[in-house]
């Protein structure tokens, strides 16, 4: 039996990551379905939702590593009771970190000037496509975070007992978990 | 041969004078954790895991180095403890580039294993991102310093066990390296006879074969006993 009166609100978001840890998600299967009883999505990148509603849990995806995602952590902060560090990038940075050993400005010329044969332009922060950061950071530097889920991506099962155990209002077991 | 006897996590062990408390801990089931340890090679006491306390003292003491004596009464996992390693390892991930997803050790790594055997789940410190090299002048091995975490273990068992002394630490601090010869590139090493020991010995993905992709790299000790047992015992057996 459901001991919660009402479903619980879970959102998920994707800062600087690769989306794996979504597919990792979805990689849940028929237990999305059972899970969908007493979940309601309120905002996702996996839905068309545009703004991020107050909610329970939300599990952010991906490293901190422009100007819209320190935004948007803020304000996902600001709207959860609990917020889960998603998969590697959030945890640690992980790849997307990488770039931190160089400068933004060695990063962008690498990838837009030195190594095309047409040379357009650098992106260096507008109304449409957002300032890098100087560096990339682990979601936890930027906001608190409640819990942590490493891998990359973590498995659907880690997920699964992650969810599972906040609709039933335990806390999950998730202990010998690695990065990678 | 003289006995000690002392007791370890409340189980009364013993073991001959001289030996450390890690070893007769391991040999009684005890795992400490360790890093720069590997049996067959002299201890140094680099990566500070196997901190251990011992009643009647105040300092807690490297169990690699510190040998038995009578009537010891030794603690390897109390709470302080752990909380201590947790903390060494995340030292030691915030240091340099462990970028566990793409590295050659991905899934058989020391490092990575021990961080999630002690439950550490995040890495509390400010990550430094060093900006480091990855040599890959030699014909079979790459050595990459973003991963080395300078437990010297390569260092040793070149120069105990093979007797090149090809690498060494260069340096001082978290800035230390470790080099091939006087600094050059490990392809033009003069004493390197590239049987790949070190690279065999190394915890993470500092050293790995090249030719191996995201966690392809799989290390192999058993030669390590091998040759231990054949000079230490004149057996050569497998």
């Amino acid at each position: 039996m459901d001991s919660l009166e009402r479903k619980v609100r879970v959102a998920t978001a994707w800062l600087g990551g690769c989306s794996g840890c979504h597919m990792s998600l979805l990689d849940m299967d028929e237990r999305l379905l059972e899970l969908a009883d007493r979940i309601e999505l309120c905002a996702s990148p996996l839905t068309d939702y545009k703004d991020f509603p107050p909610v329970d849990v939300a599990l952010v995806e991906g490293a901190v590593a422009n100007q819209d995602h320190l935004e948007h952590i803020r304000h996902i902060r600001a709207n959860s009771k609990i917020l889960v560090s998603f998969g590697d990038c959030a945890v640690t940075g992980n790849v997307p970190a990488m770039r931190n050993a160089y400068g933004v400005e060695d990063v962008l010329n690498e990838a837009y000037r030195a190594n095309t044969s047409v040379v357009v332009g650098v992106p260096v922060g507008n109304a449409v496509v957002p300032r890098l950061l100087g560096r990339v950071r682990p979601v936890h530097e930027v906001v608190a975070v409640d819990l942590f889920l490493q891998g990359c991506p973590p498995d659907a099962q880690a997920i699964h007992e992650l969810l599972a155990a906040l609709v039933e209002g335990r806390r999950p077991a998730l202990e010998g978990r690695r990065f990678g | 041969m003289s006995v000690k006897t002392l007791v370890i996590d409340g189980k009364a062990v013993t073991g001959r004078a001289g030996e450390t408390i890690f070893n007769v801990a391991w040999e009684n089931g005890v795992r400490i954790p360790r890093l720069c340890h590997v049996g067959g090679l002299s201890d140094v006491g680099a990566c500070r895991l196997c901190l251990v306390e011992i009643e009647g003292q105040r300092k807690l003491a490297a169990a690699c180095l510190t040998p038995v004596e009578e009537g010891m009464v030794v603690h390897t996992s109390s709470e302080r403890l752990k909380e201590h390693r947790r903390l060494i390892l995340e030292l030691l991930l915030a240091e340099r580039n462990h970028v566990c997803a793409v590295c050659v050790m991905n899934g058989a790594c020391e490092l990575q294993d021990l961080a999630a055997e002690l439950g550490v789940d995040h890495v509390r410190l400010r990550y430094r991102f060093p900006k480091l090299g990855v040599d890959t002048s030699h014909e079979r091995f790459g050595q990459d310093q973003n991963r080395c975490i300078l437990c010297t273990r390569c260092v040793r068992v070149c120069d105990e066990v093979e007797g090149a002394h090809t690498k060494d630490v260069f340096g001082r601090g978290s800035g230390s390296l470790i080099i091939n010869d006087m600094g050059g590139p490990w392809g033009e090493s003069d004493t390197c006879t590239s049987c790949g020991k070190c690279v065999q010995v190394c915890p993470t993905g500092a050293l790995f074969s090249k030719g191996k992709s995201v966690a392809e790299m799989r290390k192999d000790r058993g030669f390590l006993k091998y040759i231990v047992t054949a000079r230490e015992k004149r057996e050569w057996i497998r």
